[in-house]
């Protein structure tokens, strides 16, 4: 029998007690993924969560669906053989910036550029949490860790246009406290079809604490975060009094009535076929290290949204073409396709 | 095809064109070479001739045998590519020791070849290729065809290049499309020399080339330069005798040539259709196992789903994602890629899924020798992970095994919940040998049973904890086992079969993570013990040659053809000598222990430095000798006798 629907969050929870650090911000992206499951329209039996290695990596363990928690950094090449083999299945790969960005690099840019329908989620903490605090490929420069005793120094990398050059078709930024944009942006990467890629800025209490704070403290986060909406100008601050505006190759911080006109920002257009003005946008840091006076808000939302062909669609159509053209396969055809002799 | 007396379409002379009575003499069997430069197509020739000798209703057998480069520079040793083709009226299992004729197209592959050839043996030369530039390429200070160093062979020379210039001018070609025909040239002369009908050839030819208007040049000069190739052949008598190898005694039947790549991927196709499955197979290209890929990959029309992962680490992965959801997860790689595939497999064993891992072994360690052949890869296979690890191991035998391994693999992989390592090597993957056609019928079904429901009957659900969970009602315990002790292989989808799996260690029955001491040590001995149950399912080891020697041979894998015809030799000459050969390496056979019990010598030839040999040492406390050699190459059949001989005390070697 499949499961009622529409899911309940209870349905979705496990009997396996949770072992994440009080205060985790992995706790706010367990219950609202649940929420999101609610209205997402899968059965629960539909459903897989697939892991790599870290403390996000545990989240299968707490969704009572199907979960494979895996290997450091080889969640999407799990997820892509479970799509292979089950295209019916909601997918979701749950992977942290160590885990994504770092050990499996490689294999996230494949699975996106190949459009896998599955929904990655990268929890990104800016550090190693569970092997204890070490700075991670998104740390940002001057972090100090056990293996930075000075301060890191390597450049970090940036997930979205990490994401965006792979040629996701489906990018997204949101923030572990910020439930409401939180569980919107998993249902909307629950409804894409093809490789989603949502990056979750998720804070670490015990190695990282406050790394997003500028994000997250109600004090000064309008001045530090750039909502993203389709078809809308780029507008932000406090009083919505600051906006983006394109300076020919150029963007830069404006005032609204003062250096221009609402009309003369940047429009968000997240269904633009080429990814330029969400590379664009995957730039905008808030990082005081860099020492720049005028610094960008940090967008959330959706960077881009296009429908492509999934590869799985693709492979089926490979199949069902070589079905058409030659009839399905019988395998004593098979085994004399070459030149065959007789001996009495 | 009829019979070894078939006579060319053209020109079907039964006698030589001057009008003398030719002689002609009755080999049993011919080894031949065709060496040349890695761009001279020398695959081609060796092929074409392979398959027309197995139309003839030879038994054959052969060996590429190519370099690691592409294309090295023309005519240097290091871009010798050769071709070696056995073909025979008995039943043969190698391709040959020493040549009976080896054809080199220029200076280099005589260097790198001439050594093969047996004294008095046919050494066809193309002159063309000796010149002073050829010399200095390929290290000769006198050109070997003056200064009487070929004196033990004997010599045909023949201007291969030029008289294949003159066969073809007329067709349009450039001059280095002319001289790219000189292999059918040379193949004309062959099929001459052993009295091969052109029939299968010129049909190939122009199956090849007759599709496209702008290939007709081509197909035109290939025929003309294949005939003028055979026809020169009897017009000069460059030889007194022509030999005739009569068609073999093999079992009727409807036959055709195979490669072991070839007949793994027909086995692995067959495996997915028996179990009513998809197969998914990823790979990442390596030699010497792409081959198996590539052809997987023409194979959509039976639902066989291939994907080419952007490394070795991604193909293992998928493999077992495809494995957790249901279909038949394959990946293939060699040697290198099961370093990197290492990781993954050992989630396989921890998680209790079907895997098939199949290891197209080459020279190692690292990178190694691409092109050439080994079996250096099974300690790896039976150790090389973190833990204690065991996995079951099967070894294809020959071309033909290749097939019945890889259904094999994928009967335990899926019967057993747990990774198979199927290993082969270069030598049989590349080697083809006739394979006798089974039918559909004839082959085993692998039965499959996924639970489509709860298993838990609420009681001792924890290992040692004996107590009644009234919870545990009605739930699907993910490692409850089987009499095997093989845990279910619940699909996602399934409704109510909704479980979490992974790498961290499992508690008994639950699947829940635990770091329980007792249970560690009780699963730690389960997943061994489930492996040992393999044994029950497989065939015991068979022994052949006399019950009663003093020595048995035993070997494993790709060694088998030219162990056992060491072992018929040493046989006809009056030895007493034993063989048994492994397919199966993990678990070995039941009567394994008793087996080598029997025999006061066990010799272990093997392409390593002693990987078996250590193995039976240790497990069955038995005083076995190797015989090791790591040489890129496959054991001559010389080798083996001598070293049969030599522990029979019949030869002092």
């Amino acid at each position: 029998m499949p499961t009622a629907l529409p899911l309940t969050t209870k349905e979705l929870t496990t009997d396996q007690e949770v072992r994440w650090c009080p205060g985790c911000g992995d706790y706010s992206i367990l219950a609202q993924m649940k929420k999101a499951l609610t209205t997402a329209g899968v059965p629960r039996e539909k459903l897989a969560f697939v892991s790599g290695i870290g403390c996000s990596s545990r989240f299968p363990y707490y969704m009572n669906t199907y979960g494979f928690h895996t290997i450091h950094g080889r969640a999407p090449t799990f997820a892509t053989g479970l799509r292979l083999a089950n295209p019916d299945l909601q997918v979701w790969v749950v992977t942290g910036d160590g885990d994504g960005l770092s050990i499996g690099g490689n294999h996230l840019i494949h699975a996106l550029r190949r459009n896998m329908d599955i929904k990655v989620l990268l929890f990104n903490n800016e550090i190693y949490g569970l092997t204890k605090g070490q700075y991670s490929p998104a740390s940002r420069v001057g972090t100090p860790t056990k293996t930075s005793p000075g301060g890191s120094f390597e450049t970090p990398i940036r997930p979205l246009s990490v994401a965006l050059a792979s040629e996701a078709t489906f990018v997204a930024r949101t923030i572990d406290v910020d439930v409401q944009h939180l569980v919107a942006t998993l249902q909307k990467a629950a409804a894409h079809k093809g490789s989603a890629f949502v990056e979750i800025y998720q804070n670490c209490v015990i190695f990282n604490d406050d790394v997003y704070k500028y994000a997250t403290d109600k004090a000064v986060k309008a001045d530090n975060i750039l909502y993203l909406e389709h078809g809308k100008p780029m507008v932000f601050g406090k009083d919505k009094s600051k906006g983006i505006r394109l300076n020919g190759l150029k963007p830069e911080v404006v005032t609204i009535g003062k250096d221009c006109q609402i009309d003369d920002l940047l429009t968000h257009d997240e269904y633009a076929e080429e990814p330029t003005l969400a590379y664009l946008l995957s730039r905008f840091r808030h990082d005081q290290s860099t020492g720049v006076t005028n610094p960008f808000p940090e967008p959330v939302g959706v960077f881009r949204s296009v429908k492509k062909p999934t590869y799985e669609e693709l492979l089926g159509d490979r199949i069902q073409t070589a079905v058409a053209k030659k009839g399905p396969g019988k395998i004593e055809d098979l085994f004399k396709a070459e030149d065959v002799w007789t001996v009495q | 095809m009829s019979s070894e007396h078939a006579s060319p379409t053209a020109p079907p002379a039964p006698a030589a064109a001057n009008g003398h009575a030719r002689k002609h003499e009755v080999r049993e069997s011919v080894t031949i070479r065709f060496a040349g430069d890695s761009g001279d197509g020398m695959q081609l020739a060796g092929t074409r001739f392979t398959d027309t000798s197995a139309l003839l209703g030879n038994d054959i057998a052969t060996f590429p045998d190519f370099p690691a480069e592409i294309r090295a520079p023309a005519g240097t040793l290091a871009g010798v590519s050769g071709f070696q083709v056995h073909f025979s009226s008995t039943d043969i299992h190698t391709p040959g020791d020493a040549l009976d004729t080896l054809v080199v197209m220029n200076a280099a592959a005589l260097k790198t070849n001439i050594k093969d050839l047996q004294p008095g043996g046919i050494l066809v030369v193309n002159t063309d290729g000796f010149e002073t530039s050829d010399l200095k390429k390929a290290n000769y200070k006198v050109n070997p065809l003056d200064d009487g160093s070929l004196k033990g062979y004997r010599v045909v020379r023949v201007s291969v290049a030029k008289l294949t210039v003159e066969a073809v001018k007329d067709c349009g070609l450039t001059p280095r499309e002319q001289d790219r025909c000189k292999n059918f040239f040379a193949l004309g002369l062959v099929y001459w020399m052993y009295e091969r009908p052109l029939e299968a050839t010129l049909k190939w030819i122009k199956e090849k080339f007759g599709k496209k208007p702008e290939h007709m040049p081509v197909l035109r000069a290939n025929t003309q330069a294949l005939k003028a190739g055979y026809n020169y052949g009897e017009t000069v008598e460059m030889l007194p005798v022509q030999y005739q190898v009569a068609k073999a005694q093999i079992a009727p039947g409807t036959y055709r040539k195979i490669t072991g790549n070839d007949a793994a991927v027909l086995g692995l196709v067959a495996a997915g259709q028996l179990a009513n499955k998809t197969l998914v197979y990823a790979g990442y290209p390596i030699t010497p196992a792409s081959a198996i890929l590539e052809g997987l990959s023409e194979m959509r029309r039976f639902g066989v789903k291939t994907f080419q992962a952007e490394d070795e680490i991604a193909a293992a992965g998928v493999a077992m994602g495809a494995s957790y959801g249901g279909a038949i997860g394959v990946t293939g790689t060699s040697g290198p890629g099961i370093c990197l595939k290492s990781e993954a497999i050992n989630l396989a064993v921890m998680t209790e899924l079907p895997l098939v891992i199949v290891n197209v072994q080459r020279g190692g360690p690292s990178t190694g020798l691409p092109t050439k052949t080994e079996q250096s890869d099974l300690l790896q296979a039976m150790f090389g992970r973190n833990g204690d690890t065991p996995v079951a191991i099967v070894a294809p035998q020959s071309p033909v095994d290749c097939f019945d391994m890889a259904i094999e693999a994928v009967r335990i992989a899926t019967r057993f919940m747990c990774p198979v390592f199927y290993l082969s090597d270069g030598y049989i993957a590349n080697g083809s040998e006739p394979w006798k056609i089974p039918s559909a019928a004839s082959l085993p079904q692998i039965a499959i049973a996924h639970p489509t429901g709860p298993n838990s009957e609420g009681t001792n659900l924890a290992h040692e904890s004996g107590e009644p969970d009234a919870a545990g009602a009605g739930k699907f315990l993910p490692y409850k086992r089987d009499e095997y002790l093989s845990r279910p292989w619940a699909v996602p989808g399934t409704p109510g079969l909704e479980h979490r799996i992974g790498g961290i260690e499992k508690q008994d029955v639950t699947g829940n993570i635990n770091y329980e001491p007792a249970n560690h040590q009780h699963m730690t001995d389960t997943r061994a013990k489930k492996i040992e149950n393999i044994a029950h399912t497989i065939p015991d080891l068979e022994v052949t040659g006399d019950g009663d020697a003093a020595l048995l041979v035993v070997g494993w894998g790709g060694t088998y053809g030219s162990i056992t015809t060491a072992v018929e030799r040493a046989r006809r000459k009056g030895l007493k000598v034993a063989q048994a050969h492994f397919r199966y390496l993990n678990p070995m056979p039941k009567n394994t222990d008793a087996v080598l019990k029997r025999f006061k010598k066990v010799l272990v030839p093997e392409l390593n430095s002693g990987q078996l040999s250590w193995l039976l040492r240790a497990k069955y406390l038995v005083p076995a000798e190797g015989l090791n050699k790591v040489q890129g190459k496959p054991f001559l059949v010389s080798e083996i006798e001598a070293a049969i001989e030599k522990a029979l005390g019949v030869s002092p070697v």
